[in-house]
């Protein structure tokens, strides 16, 4: 008995160091000369708590406990592996694995415990099984969505929210039942199965420029579950690792929803698919200036200072390396070449900030958007490769732009601006560009990654 | 337990928050997949599922909970830190 206990308390203690080293862990990450530090830290005290865990004395079965851990180490290596173009689908993935783990430890809580559940641990668990279930299929839609499994565009109905928020209306009910009557064990499936539909349901009218938001959203939703699991369980560790994830998950989408000047109860209520077709039946004639790569590079290498605005189209046409190969053409003539980052850039915070870090461009150089807008008016030229919405000046003047006060990069305060882009088409949003109009901008019409490597050509060429 | 649950769910939460406003934007992508990984701790309530075997039920639901989990901690932890090693600055080179 004397050993028992005190087994148990060399476990609490090991978890307490365990609590530490995370809180650690995420306090390095603050810098990019520390962050690594903060992985070690992480990385040791997942060590110990899973050690610490085994020698719980409850334990009586080991094989397969290695065998899962086995399993899921043999799955983890290729999910830790993937290209960086691929971590936004990647890490929506990995939020669908852990509400998963959550969902399905609550689900087998529930039944060993019935009838006997108090109140309070009925209500926890309801909750981590309803928003572990929900995150779990909602994360698997939105990879689908990022991998272009499933279609991009959002699907919207009216009354949309009406069921959706129905559907959850339900699985709150039946988890108030459940609270006064634990012995209903027959009513459980479907606490599980309504908010499994809600999670597919809640992703249906997402579009692909919302997702650094619901990717956000994801990961908070997965924090709290796992803390809720914490609560049903028992475990202190565990209580901590979910707050920390669940706040870091909400702090990201207040950021993100900011940056798209949604109001945050627009974001909780999943109204943020909606995207108005607004009202470009004002098809005036405008007229567009075109260069070529031969121009647009000479006008590069006459500038000082440039700032290059990359957005979602520089990763998909996989144009990153080509852009470090111009970089370094124009620094090596002397010219100030920043990046411009906007926080929804891409689709996952800091999505663009890891590609251009992949391809070897210093991080000093990437700019946050409130430490670069000031600058525009000195900047010689801003180019934006596949970048749209975020550089909208409708944004900051045009009442009736969808987009009306969304913070946007101030690219057209520039002397000249230079925009890399497919043709005319209006962007995802269907909202029209303004910009695009302006008397100081060149359209550069062609594939983001060709016509950077035109221009790489044409400065090799000056020399 | 429940109501010191409460206390440290609550402490927890407001050093989250504090810790995490200050992570650079710079960082946010590794940020995430690294309180991913550090999520996954969950696989300690997976493994004393599986390893009690209390039935038949549990156990099976614990060992995909385990095998779920610890590939977030393996993937989550390897991916975060190979995008942390590609973040140089270029101070170093500079006069």
């Amino acid at each position: 008995m004397n050993n028992l206990a005190g087994s148990q308390t060399i476990i609490e203690v090991i978890y307490l160091i365990a609590s530490a080293l995370f809180i650690l862990s995420l306090r390095w990450m603050s810098s990019p000369a520390t962050a690594r530090r903060g992985v070690w830290a992480g990385e040791i005290g997942m060590v110990l708590a899973i050690g610490g865990t085994l020698l719980h004395e409850g334990i009586v079965d080991y094989t397969w406990i290695a065998i899962a851990l086995v399993l899921g180490t043999l799955i983890g290596i290729p999910l830790g592996m993937v290209q960086m173009t691929a971590v936004p689908q990647r890490t929506a993935l990995s939020h669908a694995a852990g509400a998963l783990c959550v969902t399905l430890v609550g689900t087998a809580e529930f039944y060993l415990r019935s009838p006997d559940v108090p109140a309070f641990t009925m209500a926890v668990l309801s909750m981590e099984v309803i928003l572990g279930a929900l995150t779990f299929t909602g994360s698997l839609m939105a990879a689908g969505k990022l991998q272009e499994v499933l279609p991009q565009r959002p699907i919207t109905y009216k009354g949309q929210n009406i069921v959706n928020l129905g559907f959850l209306a339900i699985a709150i009910a039946i988890a108030v039942y459940l609270v006064m009557h634990p012995g209903a064990k027959q009513v459980f499936p479907f606490m599980v199965g309504i908010p499994l539909v809600f999670g597919v349901l809640m992703i249906i009218p997402i579009g692909g420029a919302d997702m650094p938001t619901v990717i956000s959203l994801l990961n908070s939703y997965a924090g709290l579950s796992a803390a809720a699991m914490g609560f049903v369980v028992g475990s202190k560790l565990l209580i901590i690792a979910g707050a920390l994830d669940g706040s870091s998950g909400f702090i990201l989408s207040v950021i993100m929803s900011k940056a798209m000047n949604r109001s945050f109860t627009n974001v909780l209520f999943g109204a943020f698919g909606q995207v108005q077709a607004s009202a470009t039946g004002k098809a005036e004639e405008k007229t567009v200036r075109s260069a070529t790569a031969e121009e647009a590079a000479g006008i590069l290498a006459a500038a000082n200072k440039v700032v290059v605005v990359p957005g979602y189209g520089m990763a998909v046409a996989q144009a990153q390396h080509k852009v470090r190969e111009m970089f370094d053409a124009l620094t090596k003539r002397g010219v100030d070449v920043r990046f411009a980052i906007h926080p929804v850039a891409g689709r996952m915070p800091g999505h663009m900030n890891v590609l251009l870090a992949e391809a070897d461009i210093p991080y000093d150089r990437l700019m946050e958007m409130d430490e670069i807008n000031g600058d525009f008016p000195q900047t010689d030229v801003a180019l934006v490769i596949g970048a749209n919405d975020v550089t909208n000046p409708a944004a900051r003047t045009d009442q009736s732009s969808p987009i009306f006060g969304m913070p946007i990069l101030d690219v057209d305060k520039a002397r000249t601006v230079m925009v890399i882009k497919r043709s005319m088409n209006p962007g995802f949003a269907g909202i029209d560009n303004p910009l695009y109009y302006l008397d100081q901008t060149l359209m550069l019409f062609g594939d983001a990654k060709s016509f950077v490597s035109d221009i790489v050509k044409e400065l090799g060429g000056g020399h | 337990m429940l109501i010191n649950g409460l206390f440290i769910f609550m402490l927890a939460g407001f050093i989250g928050f504090e810790v995490i406003k200050r992570v650079s934007p710079l960082l946010h992508t590794p940020l995430m997949s690294l309180t991913n990984a550090l999520d996954a701790i969950a696989v300690v309530g997976a493994i004393v599922l599986v390893g009690e075997h209390k039935s038949t039920f549990s156990a099976v639901l614990g060992v995909i909970a385990v095998i779920a989990a610890t590939s977030n901690i393996v993937g989550g932890f390897l991916i975060t830190d190979r995008m942390l090693k590609m973040f140089k600055s270029s101070r170093p080179t500079k006069p």
